[in-house]
């Protein structure tokens, strides 16, 4: 069995595993990381959204192998310790979630959205593509551009 | 024992209490402006305390029948007098001595909760109650899910829009006669009289200013010897928390990544599974060709043969998936193999038809619509977690329904009910889909079958196809009016049958449900068809009818049920009699509903939302009223259908009464919802049924709203409190329906009678 190492939320691991397990379950079965949701193992849902070396991904159509030296952030690695992130922070304020099954993807690629650029478009906000099935999607929009303003 | 220290405060239906138990304090007067139910409180049990108060229920007082000027009156109808949530107040009631409350020696207050929490924030409303009662920090409350209690009876179910109305009672008495006693034991510490004592922040406090926290009460408040006053509910006046907007308990964890759902649950040796199913709904598995070959993949650990299909347990589920789908099994044939699309909406539209005459020397306007399936799709597919051994059984899921899902569990294994525990977890959506257990009595059989406990996941391709939907529906409606006024509303509604095989949430109604010459689906569903629906307005003769086709399908109640068809087309059928009747269309509606707190909420949104502003071509407002489990909304929107394949909602605004809110900010969250629902419903989201199967097998193609399509300028307002908590979770999607219907048939000049109006098969569907 393949062996790759990367690291996650800024720790050192190695999982045993084949080369196109997707990451997804590599984080989820293997290691125990149950932040990343599944919800349609295709890249649909965008459930899963973590970061890889800082950019947006899905885990559930990224191989285990393709994350191999490389730094894997999940929605458990956003906060610095008790400090929240201030995107974590604005959905709190706006007390986005309803159900929270896709709200660590919605974060996830709130964050790198923000990281692109701190004034986000009409148009780039909608291209969040991720699904909200308690249908959030206002307070989500209202808590990027309230994470957006303080972030500056 | 840690047991013993603690304060246990419960309700007690039953009067007079049990032989042997003190009666502590009675107070069998109805407070006077709460006549519904009466409490009585009594302690019943010692060492743990156990406060107990009764609820009787006097009955519901029928709304009078007014008859306002120029309208034809519409008498009540059923769900006018007694509607599904007071059914299920009364059947829960007689069990809502079993609400359980404990205070811990770290102060802490734990809430046994008989629901399920889904994302409708019944936590954080509960938690709130319970604060409030009690005088304790918000963050002191635990709010816990219980596990499936069959004590319980009806009162463990998770539906109708119910849970707030049928707690909000029960769960303020039971805190304040915790508070009572809590109060009685400082008392007999310091000597003073207890109606000389307040509570404040978690403590006792004296007029002095020394203080008590409640942890170190808890012993001493659980003494049978303890003399209480009469525990009574504060006055809602007296409120401070609940009614304002708080955000949810459980929001940290949420957006940490910490909340825990059914498959993050840590249970020792669980492992992955899957499950192949087969290529038509409710099909059979015949053979299993390559159970071998499977069996030898990596990672795989066993496959087990179960009725709805063929199951593989792995190491992650990675590999399971890989093994379901290297699955080669003959299936028998399903229940509706042979139909698709057409014939199943032939079979709805030759089920009802109009009313032979319209009534004498009136006008009539006829209208047919017809709804396609909808998938609940929660984000959170169908998951499970069980445990089975010789003798015993555990199992873990999000469970609306947990009694009948232990009881058919048990039966299933061959196990007493006592020796299967039903964990309900937290869930990640349901909208209806988790009154079944559809996960859970898999894995309660595959479990059995290999011997080890296992992590049972649906697929998403097989939570939208095998999965439960909203049936298909069609819709006769007539209205005939003469002089000005509505005469004769006549609504007759074809569905494909709505499983409703719960039941009440346990194992005899559901049984009641499932006899061919007894009580039956159909039956069942009438009762809930007729508890439900209602028409707010005074159309005169009014009839809404409910036929049922039987065609057996995975089908289950989807969030507002049959309202939110039903009276989302006669929202949109109101639209084009006004304009027949040449008014406009919230004027029309001011005129025919039935009462100012009616008129209030369409006041509300009409005024906000700037009702009859001018819009560009293309552009257009719509509106829609509903009133259901005593409570009431309108929705105003405001769509951009310049390109009519892709029109956007660009515009909310929300108002709703519904009495009392708990927890504003929930309650706005829950009607956000609703609206997102209705966009997609009405607009794009439905499944198409081909030969025995959905062909939509993942957000890809089930085109359920995204964030472009939703709109960025939403404004929603509560109504003032003037009454009772009524219903909320489900409130929002008729009203809303209208309203994108309306808004998009005036922007594109047509008049949509299929829903979702944009509605092609733009995708190419997974293999079977």
């Amino acid at each position: 069995m393949p062996s790759h190492s990367f690291t996650v939320n800024g720790r050192p691991v190695t999982v045993d595993a084949p080369d196109d397990l997707p990451l997804l379950w590599a984080l989820r079965d293997l290691l125990g990381i149950r932040g990343p949701k599944y919800g349609c193992g295709i890249d649909v849902c965008k459930a899963c959204t973590s970061h890889l070396d800082g950019e947006a991904v899905r885990p559930c159509v990224v191989p285990v192998a393709a994350a191999a030296g490389r730094e894997v952030t999940t929605i458990e690695g956003l906060a610095d310790g008790d400090r929240l992130h201030p995107v974590q922070e604005a959905w709190l304020e706006q007390d986005v979630a309803q159900c929270g099954y896709c709200q660590p993807g919605q974060i996830m690629a709130a964050v790198a959205l923000l990281k692109r650029t701190r004034n986000p478009t009409d148009a780039e906000l909608d291209a969040i593509a991720n699904v909200c099935r308690c249908g959030t999607y206002f307070r989500i929009r209202e808590a990027i551009r309230s994470a957006a303003e303080k972030m500056g | 024992m840690a047991e013993q220290q603690n304060l246990e405060a419960r309700t007690e239906q039953q009067a007079p209490p049990p032989p042997g138990t003190r009666q502590d304090q009675a107070d069998p007067a109805p407070p006077p402006h709460r006549s519904r139910r009466r409490f009585l409180t009594y302690l019943l049990a010692a060492p743990t305390l156990a406060v107990a108060a009764g609820l009787g229920p006097e009955g519901a007082a029928p709304a009078a029948a007014a008859g306002a000027d120029g309208v034809v009156p519409t008498l009540p109808g059923p769900a006018d007098l007694l509607d599904l949530g007071d059914v299920l107040i009364l059947a829960g009631a007689p069990t809502a001595h079993l609400l359980v409350l404990t205070v811990g020696e770290d102060g802490t207050v734990t809430f046994r909760l008989p629901r399920e929490e889904v994302g409708q924030g019944l936590t954080t409303a509960v938690a709130m109650l319970v604060a409030e009662e009690l005088d304790v920090p918000l963050a002191r409350v635990r709010v816990q899910l219980d596990d499936a209690r069959p004590e319980l009876l009806f009162n463990q179910f998770t539906a109708s829009s119910n849970s707030i109305r049928s707690l909000y009672d029960p769960v303020r008495h039971t805190a304040a006669a915790a508070r009572a006693r809590l109060v009685a034991a400082a008392a007999d510490r310091w000597g003073l009289k207890p109606g000389k004592l307040t509570t404040r922040d978690g403590a006792v406090v004296a007029p002095d200013g020394r203080t008590a926290p409640y942890g170190t009460l808890t012993a001493a408040a659980a003494s049978r010897h303890l003399v209480t006053l009469t525990a009574r509910p504060k006055p809602e006046s007296a409120h401070t928390l609940v009614g304002t907007p708080t955000p949810r308990v459980d929001a940290r964890a949420m957006v940490t990544g910490r909340q825990s759902y059914t498959l993050d649950l840590d249970v020792p040796g669980a492992k992955p599974c899957m499950v192949r199913r087969p290529p038509t709904v409710y099909g059979t598995v015949r053979a299993v060709n390559n159970e071998a070959a499977v069996r030898a993949m990596p990672g795989v650990l066993a496959t087990v043969v179960i009725p709805t299909g063929v199951a593989v347990v792995a190491e992650t589920f990675g590999q399971a998936l890989d093994a379901k789908n290297a699955l080669d099994v003959t299936w028998g044939p399903g229940t509706i193999d042979g139909y698709s699309d057409d014939g199943i909406r032939a079979r709805l539209r030759s089920a009802v038809s109009f009313p032979p005459l319209p009534p004498p020397l009136t006008r009539h306007l006829d209208a047919e619509f017809d709804f396609a399936p909808v998938s609940h799709a929660p984000l959170e597919t169908n998951a499970a977690v069980a445990d089975v051994r010789a003798d015993r059984a555990t199992v873990w899921s999000g469970l609306k329904a947990p009694i009948v899902a232990q009881q058919t569990i048990a039966k299933e294994l061959g196990l007493p009910v006592g020796k299967v525990t039903v964990h309900v977890v937290q869930a990640g959506g349901s909208f209806g889909r988790r009154l079944f257990f559809d996960a859970a009595l898999e894995a309660a059989q595959v479990s059995k079958g290999c011997g080890r406990p296992v992590r049972l996941m649906w697929s998403r391709v097989d939570d939208m196809r095998h999965g439960r939907m909203r049936p298909a529906t069609h819709h006769k409606i007539r209205v005939s009016y003469a002089s000005g006024r509505v005469v004769a509303l006549d609504h007759r509604v074809a569905a494909v049958e709505t499983d409703v095989r719960h039941g009440l949430g346990e194992i005899l109604t559901a049984t009641g449900t499932k006899l061919p010459g007894g009580l039956g689906n159909a039956a069942f569903a009438q009762g809930l068809f007729h508890l439900t629906v209602k028409s707010p307005y005074h159309f005169g003769v009014t009839g809404q009818h409910l036929t049922e086709v039987p065609l057996r399908m995975p089908t289950a109640s989807w969030r507002s049920v049959y309202s939110a068809n039903t009276r989302g087309a006669e929202e949109m059928l109101i639209d084009e009699l006004a304009a027949r009747m040449g008014k406009d269309p919230v004027e029309f509606r001011r005129d025919f509903l039935k009462n100012s707190g009616q008129r209030a909420v369409l006041d509300k949104v009409a005024g906000e939302g700037a009702w009859g502003r001018p819009m560009p071509a293309g552009h257009a407002q719509g509106i829609g009223f509903h009133e259901e489990y005593k409570s009431r909304t309108a929705c105003l929107v405001e769509i951009d259908a310049t390109d009519p394949r892709h029109p956007r909602v660009t515009k909310a605004v929300i108002a709703a009464d519904v009495g009392r809110a708990v927890n504003p900010r929930g309650l706005e969250a829950q009607l956000l919802g609703g609206l997102t629902d209705a966009i997609s419903t009405t607009l794009t989201a439905g499944l198409h049924i081909d030969k025995g199967l959905p062909l939509e097998g993942s957000y890809s193609q089930f085109h359920y709203a995204r964030q472009k399509d939703t709109p960025p300028d939403v404004r929603i307002f509560v109504m003032p409190a003037t009454g009772e908590p009524g219903g909320a979770g489900e409130l929002g999607v008729p009203a809303a329906v209208g309203a994108v219907g309306n808004a998009y048939a005036r922007a594109t000049g047509t008049r949509p009678r299929r829903f979702p109006v944009n509605f092609d098969v733009d995708f190419t569907p997974f293999p079977r």
